[in-house]
């Protein structure tokens, strides 16, 4: 893959997230954390508007910019920072950008910039990915 | 450090996850994509790891049997020692950072074995929600060859209020 430092790509992953995208990722992970899918838990024990989605339900969202960019098994490492609460009817884009490459262990390595924000602008996942390119 | 487990790798499995966010590429289901072939056989998305969760012995938010007060303390103790996100989320736990490093490709069929351990912990001011209360759990998980797969690092913090929205 001819990556340059200064590639973008940029997706849409996901559009109006609503309780049942929450839901869906709850029973796939196995995360029933109540703060996530119960209304009652989320408001009354905890004091949240509502409820609101995993963080990796995002982290997952966003590596899907990168797997389509860069390939299913590209990744080496990949990491981020949970920056904002994502809630329901958030529409979240996800940005990638190749900030270096270099050689490492015979592969051309891309180190790749990651923000998804929502539909306000704010960050809500912060990180870096590390691809074979 | 936690007990370790076995994580057994099915197709449908990572299907399932891949969709769960939102994900519809050939190379995470379709086992006669080209792609697929290319990649040695299906492989799961990047976070996949994360459904391992299904498989740990005393899973603090598996609610398909009760659980004695003697289990119920062994979670709170294994949780407050362990750190990381998550955990029964009643309290101010958040999942604030979270970090993959991917050594060796996994495919369905693999048993991975899944073992844990506390990593760093520290201490910051936050902006209107008190003091942070920051820990690390680190995850690897080995293939049945016993070659390491993926290390999922866990960072896990603890709040005073319910955080900023």
């Amino acid at each position: 893959m001819s990556l340059q430092v200064g590639d973008k790509n940029e997706a849409v992953v996901v559009d109006d997230v609503n309780r049942t995208h929450i839901v869906k990722y709850a029973g796939a992970s196995g995360d029933f954390n109540p703060l996530h899918h119960d209304e009652g838990v989320a408001q009354k024990m905890a004091g949240y508007p509502s409820v609101f989605a995993h963080g990796m339900l995002s982290m997952g969202l966003t590596g899907r910019m990168l797997t389509d960019w860069l390939g299913a098994t590209s990744l080496r490492k990949y990491g981020v920072r949970f920056t904002k609460q994502v809630w329901p009817g958030d529409t979240l884009t996800a940005t990638g950008e190749v900030i270096a490459i270099e050689e490492v262990d015979g592969e051309r390595r891309a180190t790749i910039k990651v923000v998804t924000t929502n539909q306000k602008g704010e960050s809500v996942v912060e990180g870096e990915a590390i691809a074979a390119i | 450090m936690a007990e370790a487990y076995e994580f057994p790798v099915d197709r449908s499995a990572v299907m399932l996850f891949a969709r769960s966010v939102l994900d519809i590429n050939p190379a995470f289901s379709d086992p006669d994509d080209p792609a697929t072939v290319a990649n040695g056989g299906i492989v799961p998305s990047p976070t996949f790891v994360q459904s391992s969760a299904h498989w740990e012995p005393n899973y603090s938010l598996d609610m398909t049997r009760p659980k004695t007060e003697a289990e119920k303390e062994a979670i709170a103790a294994r949780e407050k020692a362990n750190g990381g996100g998550g955990g029964d989320g009643l309290g101010r736990g958040l999942h604030a950072e979270q970090h993959y490093e991917y050594h060796h490709p996994i495919h369905p069929g693999d048993t991975l074995t899944v073992t844990s351990k506390p990593g760093k912990r520290w201490e910051k001011q936050g902006r209107k929600g008190g003091k942070l209360m920051f820990s690390e759990s680190v995850t690897e998980y080995h293939n049945q060859e016993g070659v390491l797969c993926v290390t999922a690092t866990s960072v896990g913090v603890q709040t005073e209020r319910a955080v900023d929205q």
